[in-house]
C-alpha cells in the first residue's frame, strides 16, 4: 500500500508543477534568456566570462546602468519617458569633480549636495510635465541637451580629477573583511549565504500568506525547486566573487536599491497607484489617485538616482569629464524594455529590468572579450532590444 | 427568391471554449433582420465569420451568399461582395474632415491622386442620404455621436453594399438620434436593401424588425417572423436569458428617511468654453434609502453635473454648495469627496473606470488602498480576500480575481466598478448610467443590487438614458435639461410621457 502511494503521490506534484511553469512562463522567460545567453557567452569565451575578475568588473561596468534602470521603471511604468538621464548623470558627476576637487569639499557633504541637485532637476522637469502636461519626451529632450551643455560649461571642457580616495571607494572599494581569509573572502561569503537564507525565507512567508487567505499558491514543489536554483545560483556567484576581491560596494548599493524598488512597485500603494497611473489615467484620478503630484515624484526620484548614477561612474573613472554619461539614457531604457515594460506605461517590472540591463551588461561584456568590434555590437544590441520586445508582444497577442 | 444569406452550422472554436455552436441564419432579401442575445452568446463572434474577420477556414460550416457559397479570407474580400459591417465602437479618424473618412482606404483617386472633386460631390451625395447637413470639410471632432453615426452608415454606403449589418448602432445615441437612425435604415428597406441588425434594445427590435434570430450561448435558440403578427418583447427576452423573467425590476419596498446630501444652487462653466454656463444653478436633495433618478437627453449636462460635483473633475469656475447631513462639506478634489462617503461610476467604464490591464483585486482595493494596506504597504492576502468576497456577493463571473478586467464581459466589468466604490464605502452613490451596453441578465442582477443599497440606507443618484429604467428602479425622478433641472416628480405619478413633455416644454422656452 505505502509503495503506491508513494508512487503516485509525486507525479501528481510534478503534473501541477508543469502547468504552473507553462502559467508563469513569462515571469521567468527573461531570466531564462538571461542564462542562456550567459552560458553562451561563457562557452564561446572558454571560462572567461565568469572569471571572478571578469565578474567583478561585470559588475562594476553595468552598476550605474542598473541604478538608473530602477527608477526609470517608474518613469516608463508611469506612462512617461526620460531621455536626459545621462546627461544628469554627466553634470553631477562635474557637480561632484568641482565641488571635490576644485573647492576641497568633504565627500560626504558634497555627495549629498550631489544627490540634492539630481532631486531638483529631476524636480524641475517633472513640474513642467505633471502640472503643465508638457510631454515628457520633449521636456527631457530638452533637458538633455541643457544638462549636457551645463556640464562642459562646468568643466571648462576638460576632465577634471582625482577625487579624494574615500570618493573612489564607491566605485572601485569592495566591502570590509574582518573575517580574513588568505584566499577567500569569508564575509562575502558569508553575506552570499545570509541573502540567499533571506530570499528563500520571503518566499516561503508570500506563499505562506497566499495560502491562509486562499489564494492559488505556487506547487510546494515549485518553491522548492525555486529556492534551490536561486540560492545555489547566489551563493555561487558570491563564492566566484569572494575568490577575488570579495562584493563591491557598488553592488551592496545596487542590490538594497534593487529590493527596496522591488518592494515599492510591489507591496506598497504608492506603487499600486503608479500602475493604475500608467494603465488609466483617467480612472486612477477619478479613484481619488493625485496623479500629477505622483508623475512629478517619479521624476525626483529618476533624478536622484540618475544624480546617484553619475557620482558612481565618477568615481570609477576617478574623473568627471564632459563626455561621461553620453548615450546613457539609451542603455536604461533599452534595459527597461527588454525587461518587459510596456512602452505605452502600466506595465513592468523592477526585476526585469534589472535583468534587462545584465542582458545588455553580459552582451557588450562578452562581445568585448570575444574582440567584436564596436560597430557590429550597437548592431547585435538593436536587434536583440527589438527581438525582445516583439517576442514579447507576440507572447501577449497569442 | 430563395434566402440572401444563408449561413449553415457554422462551429467556432477558440482554445478552450466553442464561442458558436452549429448556429444556422437565414436572411431573406430586403429585411431587416435583428440578432439578439446576452453579451457573450456569439453576436460579435457570429458577424466576424460572416465579414470574414475570421477567414475561412477557421470555423466550420458554410456561407451561402445570393446562392453561391463563399469563403472569405479577409474583410476585403467580404466587401467585394457587398457585405459591409459597421462595428459598435466607431472606427472614425476625429482629426480627419467628414468626406476624407468616408472614403479611407476607398479614395477617389487617379494613380494614387486624390481626385477632390469627385470627392466632394459624392460625399455630398452619401451626407444627403443619410439625412446630414454638414460641409463634408466639417472634422469628425466636431459632430456629436449621433451624426458620426450617420458618417459610418454614409461610409458604408458608399462601398456597394448588399447586406449592410449594424452592430448596436444606437448604443451611445439618445431618444431623438437614435429614432432618426432607425426610421432611416426603414428608407433604406423601403429601397431595397437588406440589413443585419444586433441590439439590445427590445423596443427597437419591435419596431423595425421583421424577423429575429436569437442566439444563447453561441447557439441558435429561436427564429422568430415578426412581420405577421408583432413579436413579444417578453418571449425574446425569456429567449435569451433561457428563464423566465416575471419582473425585468426588482420588487423594492422604499424606507426613505431624512435628507442627508443636498446641492444648492450649483453653476459649472464648460470645460473648453470658459464663458458658457454649463449648469445653470440646479438644486436638488436626496434622502436616505432614496433612489433618485435624474433623467434627460444626452448633452442635457447629466454626466458634467455628476463629475463637477465628485471633485470637480469636470468644468470650470464652480460655484454652489454641497451639503451633507446639514453641514456644507467641501468636495472640491476627489480625495475629498470620496473621504465625504460620495462615488461616482462612471458611464465609460473603460475610459474612466477601469485600468484594464490590471488585475481584477487591483481594480476592486484602488479606490480605497488603506482599507487594504498598512503604514503604505499592501496586504496581499487580505486584498485578496476583499477582491473574493466582492466576487461572491456581486456574482463577478470570472475564474479567479487575478484575471485582467479586460478579459471580461462588459457586465462582469461593470461589477469590477461597482465592487471598487462599494469597497470604499460611500453613503452617496452616484450611478452613471449603470446598466449601459450590458445584458438583460446582468441589468437585473445590478438592479437588485441598487435596491440592495438603498435598503440598506445608502443614497443612490441615478443616471440614464433609460426611461423604462428609472421609471422601473427610482423613487423620485429630476428631469434635466439644457443644464438645468426642468420638473421633479414621483416616480409612480411619473411616465415616459410626462418626461418628454417636460423635457419639450423646455426646449420651447
Amino acid at each position: 500500500m505505502n509503495s503506491t502511494v508513494e508512487a503516485v503521490a509525486p507525479i501528481t506534484e510534478k503534473k501541477s508543477v508543469a502547468t504552473f511553469v507553462k502559467k508563469n512562463i513569462r515571469e521567468y522567460g527573461m531570466l531564462i534568456s538571461l542564462a542562456v545567453i550567459m552560458v553562451f557567452f561563457q562557452y564561446m569565451t572558454e571560462g572567461t566570462l565568469m572569471q571572478p575578475l571578469n565578474l567583478t568588473n561585470l559588475v562594476l561596468q553595468n552598476s550605474y546602468i542598473v541604478i538608473m534602470a530602477l527608477a526609470m521603471l517608474l518613469v516608463i511604468v508611469a506612462g512617461h519617458i526620460d531621455l536626459s538621464v545621462g546627461s544628469v548623470a554627466g553634470f553631477i558627476g562635474g557637480l561632484a569633480a568641482v565641488l571635490m576637487v576644485e573647492y576641497q569639499w568633504h565627500y560626504v557633504p558634497a555627495t549629498l549636495a550631489c544627490l540634492a541637485a539630481g532631486a531638483l532637476i529631476g524636480g524641475l522637469q517633472g513640474y513642467f510635465i505633471a502640472f503643465h502636461r508638457i510631454p515628457s519626451f520633449i521636456v527631457t529632450l530638452g533637458g538633455m541637451l541643457v544638462f549636457r551643455g551645463l556640464a562642459l560649461w562646468l568643466l571648462h571642457g576638460q576632465s577634471v580629477g582625482p577625487f579624494p580616495r574615500e570618493f573612489q571607494l564607491l566605485s572601485s572599494g569592495f566591502i570590509p573583511d574582518p573575517l580574513g581569509g588568505e584566499s577567500l573572502r569569508m564575509t562575502s561569503l558569508l553575506l552570499g549565504c545570509a541573502v540567499a537564507v533571506a530570499f528563500s525565507y520571503m518566499n516561503w512567508r508570500e506563499r505562506a500568506n497566499k495560502v491562509f487567505y486562499g489564494a492559488e499558491a505556487e506547487p510546494i514543489g515549485f518553491l522548492i525547486g525555486k529556492n534551490v536554483v536561486f540560492s545555489a545560483v547566489i551563493i555561487y556567484f558570491c563564492y566566484l566573487m569572494s575568490s577575488y576581491k570579495g562584493l563591491p560596494n557598488v553592488l551592496v548599493i545596487m542590490f538594497v536599491l534593487m529590493m527596496i524598488f522591488d518592494f515599492i512597485t510591489n507591496r506598497t500603494t504608492i506603487g499600486r497607484r503608479i500602475y493604475a497611473l500608467g494603465g488609466n489615467e483617467k480612472a486612477a484620478r477619478l479613484s481619488g489617485i493625485k496623479t500629477d503630484r505622483l508623475s512629478f515624484y517619479t521624476f525626483i526620484n529618476m533624478g536622484v538616482l540618475a544624480a546617484l548614477a553619475g557620482l558612481v561612474f565618477a568615481a570609477r573613472l576617478n574623473s568627471a569629464t564632459p563626455k561621461a554619461g553620453v548615450g546613457f539614457e539609451l542603455d536604461v531604457i533599452a534595459a527597461c524594455f527588454i525587461g518587459g515594460a510596456s512602452a505605452t506605461g502600466g506595465v513592468g517590472k523592477v526585476m526585469g529590468a534589472v535583468i534587462g540591463a545584465f542582458v545588455m551588461g553580459v552582451m557588450n561584456n562578452g562581445m568585448s572579450i570575444l574582440g567584436i568590434g564596436i560597430d557590429w555590437q550597437q548592431v547585435i544590441k538593436g536587434i536583440v532590444l527589438v527581438a525582445a520586445v516583439f517576442v514579447d508582444v507576440y507572447n501577449k497577442n497569442k | 427568391m430563395g434566402p440572401i444569406l444563408e449561413m449553415k452550422g457554422i462551429t467556432k472554436r477558440f482554445p478552450g471554449v466553442i464561442a458558436l455552436k452549429d448556429v444556422n441564419l437565414v436572411v431573406q432579401p430586403g429585411e431587416i433582420h435583428a440578432i439578439c442575445g446576452e453579451n457573450g452568446a456569439g453576436k460579435s463572434t457570429l458577424m466576424k465569420v460572416l465579414s470574414g474577420v475570421y477567414p475561412h477556414g477557421t470555423y466550420e460550416g458554410e456561407i451561402h451568399f445570393e446562392g453561391h457559397e463563399l469563403k472569405f479570407d479577409s474583410i476585403r474580400d467580404s466587401e467585394e461582395h457587398g457585405i459591409i459591417i459597421i462595428h459598435q465602437e466607431l472606427a472614425l479618424v476625429p482629426l480627419l474632415s467628414i468626406s476624407e473618412n468616408i472614403f479611407l482606404g476607398n479614395e477617389q483617386a487617379k494613380r494614387g491622386v486624390i481626385d477632390a472633386e469627385t470627392t466632394h460631390r459624392r460625399t455630398v451625395e452619401l451626407l444627403k442620404k443619410v439625412g446630414l447637413n454638414e460641409s463634408p470639410e466639417e472634422l469628425i471632432t466636431n459632430l456629436g455621436v449621433g451624426k458620426q453615426q450617420l458618417i459610418e452608415i454614409a461610409k458604408a454606403l458608399s462601398k456597394k453594399v448588399k447586406l449592410l449589418i449594424l452592430d448596436e448602432p444606437t448604443a451611445s445615441l439618445n431618444e431623438n438620434d437614435s429614432q432618426a437612425l432607425l426610421d432611416l435604415l426603414l428608407e433604406f428597406k423601403s429601397q431595397g436593401m437588406t440589413m443585419i441588425m444586433i441590439s439590445h434594445k427590445l423596443n427597437e427590435i419591435a419596431r423595425i424588425a421583421d424577423s429575429v434570430t436569437v442566439l444563447r450561448d453561441g447557439a441558435t435558440v429561436k427564429t422568430m417572423d415578426c412581420r405577421d403578427q408583432p413579436v413579444d418583447e417578453d418571449v425574446i427576452i425569456r429567449a435569451m436569458v433561457g428563464r423566465e423573467m416575471a419582473d425585468r425590476y426588482p420588487h423594492h419596498e422604499p424606507d426613505i428617511g431624512e435628507t442627508v446630501f443636498e446641492v444648492r444652487d450649483w453653476k459649472v462653466y464648460h470645460e473648453q468654453h470658459e464663458d458658457r454656463l454649463f449648469i445653470k444653478g440646479i438644486n436638488f436633495h436626496v434622502r436616505r434609502g432614496e433612489i433618485l433618478g435624474i433623467a434627460g437627453l444626452m448633452g442635457s449636462g447629466r454626466t458634467e453635473l455628476a463629475m463637477s460635483i465628485f471633485g470637480r473633475t469636470y468644468g470650470r469656475h464652480i460655484s454652489g454648495k454641497v451639503l451633507l447631513r446639514g453641514q456644507e462639506v467641501d468636495v472640491s478634489t476627489v480625495q475629498k469627496a470620496i473621504k465625504h462617503g460620495i462615488a461616482y461610476v462612471t458611464e465609460d467604464r473603460k475610459g474612466y473606470g477601469l485600468v484594464l490591464e490590471n488585475e481584477i483585486k487591483h481594480n476592486i482595493s484602488l479606490a480605497n488602498l488603506g482599507g487594504v494596506s498598512k503604514g503604505g504597504v499592501i496586504n496581499d492576502g487580505r486584498e485578496f480576500s476583499v477582491a473574493k468576497e466582492y466576487q461572491k456577493k456581486i456574482n463577478i463571473r470570472c475564474p479567479d480575481v487575478f484575471q485582467y478586467v479586460s478579459n471580461l464581459s462588459g457586465g462582469n466589468q461593470q461589477k469590477v466598478v461597482l465592487s471598487k466604490w462599494l469597497f470604499a464605502g460611500p453613503d452617496i452613490l452616484i450611478l452613471d448610467e449603470p446598466t449601459r451596453g450590458i445584458d438583460v441578465g446582468a441589468k437585473y442582477e445590478i438592479y437588485c443590487l441598487i435596491a440592495q443599497l438603498a435598503k440598506e440606507g445608502k443614497c443612490i443618484i441615478m443616471i440614464s438614458s433609460e426611461m423604462p429604467e428609472l421609471l422601473g428602479m427610482t423613487d423620485r425622478l429630476y428631469v434635466m435639461n439644457e443644464g438645468s433641472f426642468v420638473a421633479e416628480m414621483a416616480t409612480a405619478e411619473a411616465s415616459q410621457e410626462k418626461i418628454m413633455r417636460a423635457i419639450v416644454k423646455a426646449g420651447k422656452n
